[in-house]
């Protein structure tokens, strides 16, 4: 049972607790102070790690991870990590995306586009009925 | 009573990797949808800012934080005070939190109706008519799917933790908690925390990308 005793002295006070609270409003005030400056794409960066900065004092601290036994911050890295994965990859498609065609292929500048699934409002308007029908019309006067 | 403690803990962070893992999908679509729409997403989390000071101000979003934090600091007080067998500061600090998640709950629902009022609504429902909203609609009704889903499962979040901090208050108050036995109140502590963990990284993505 001297385990037991040990874990409850050694959690944090009140007084770590507070410190931390005041660290986190800190950090607070300094990500929406940091998004008033346009540092261009490094704003995002910047505001992300602020935020994972406040999510290790919360995990460490509030959520007792510092003085805890070591599997349950394992066990809350591995879920990170794998969501960084998760992240990474689906990040590396995205941005490296090209339009990669055969060697051999016709000249599709004038072919209709194909439908965009994920954004059906810039796929271009199916053709116009009315004047297809018109059209050959005009051919049989000239006939 | 050692082992029991610390093999519920041990469940409640496993479930915590799986609330990591369901926002985290969501943050990772926000994200993906964000390097399709970059213009768009700019321009409609302007319409999440408020007036201050004649400049625009994440008024709402910035109070939340500050409530949410403060509320995480009520509840590690009180998981402290069950600790130390300190059952009227346990109670206290406990329904501090509990009213502190309903000042959250007001302001989220403030925002909403304001939302609605411009009909800045998800997907097919989003009709917001201002000249500078109709054009590139898609993107918008895109963002504010994503803002709607994921601040409304935030909030269903705080809606179930106000139900677990009221039954712990409750069961406090009966003096249920002793410094040898407190496992319900440190587990639903890791959960609100989890809870003002997921608004810190809503926060900057939505109220301050720039």
């Amino acid at each position: 049972m001297s385990t037991h005793t040990e874990s409850h002295t050694s959690h944090g006070g009140p007084k770590i607790y507070t410190a931390n609270l005041f660290a986190l409003l800190f950090l607070t005030v300094i990500t929406v102070a940091a998004a008033s400056f346009n540092f261009g794409s490094a704003n995002v960066v910047i505001a992300l790690a602020i935020a994972t900065l406040k999510a290790i004092l919360v995990a460490l601290f509030f959520m007792h991870l510092v003085w805890d036994k070591p599997v349950n911050a394992i066990i809350a890295i591995a879920g990170f990590l794998f969501l960084g994965i998760f992240l990474m990859f689906d990040f590396i498609d995205v941005t490296t995306r090209v339009n990669l065609q055969p060697r051999n292929m016709p000249n599709m500048e004038n072919a209709t586009p194909a439908p965009d699934s994920m954004n059906p409002l810039r796929t271009a308007p199916p053709r116009p009925l009315e004047p297809a029908r018109a059209a050959p019309e005009v051919k049989e006067e000239h006939k | 009573m050692e082992q029991q403690f610390d093999t519920s803990k041990l469940g409640m962070w496993l479930f915590i990797v799986t609330e990591i893992l369901l926002f985290g999908g969501l943050f990772v679509g926000f994200g993906l949808m964000q390097n399709r729409y970059p213009r768009e997403f700019i321009e409609a989390h302007e319409h999440l800012k408020q007036e201050l000071f004649g400049r625009p101000f994440p008024l709402y979003g910035a109070i939340n934080t500050i409530v949410l934090l403060v509320s995480s600091w009520t509840m590690v007080m009180g998981v402290n005070a069950a600790q130390t067998d300190q059952k009227k500061k346990t109670v206290r600090y406990l329904v501090l939190t509990i009213l502190l998640a309903c000042v959250f709950l007001v302001i989220k629902y403030v925002e909403y109706s304001h939302k609605f009022a411009d009909h800045l609504l998800p997907g097919m429902f989003y009709g917001h008519q201002a000249e500078d909203l109709i054009k590139g609609t898609h993107g918008y009704a895109t963002f504010f799917a994503f803002y709607f889903m994921m601040t409304g499962l935030h909030g269903i979040h705080v809606l179930v933790g106000i139900g677990l901090l009221s039954w712990l208050a409750m069961r406090a108050r009966r003096g249920d908690f002793t410094s040898e036995y407190y496992t319900p109140v440190d587990l639903v502590g890791l959960y609100w925390h989890v809870v003002d963990m997921i608004w810190i990284y809503l926060f900057p993505l939505y109220y301050l990308i720039s």
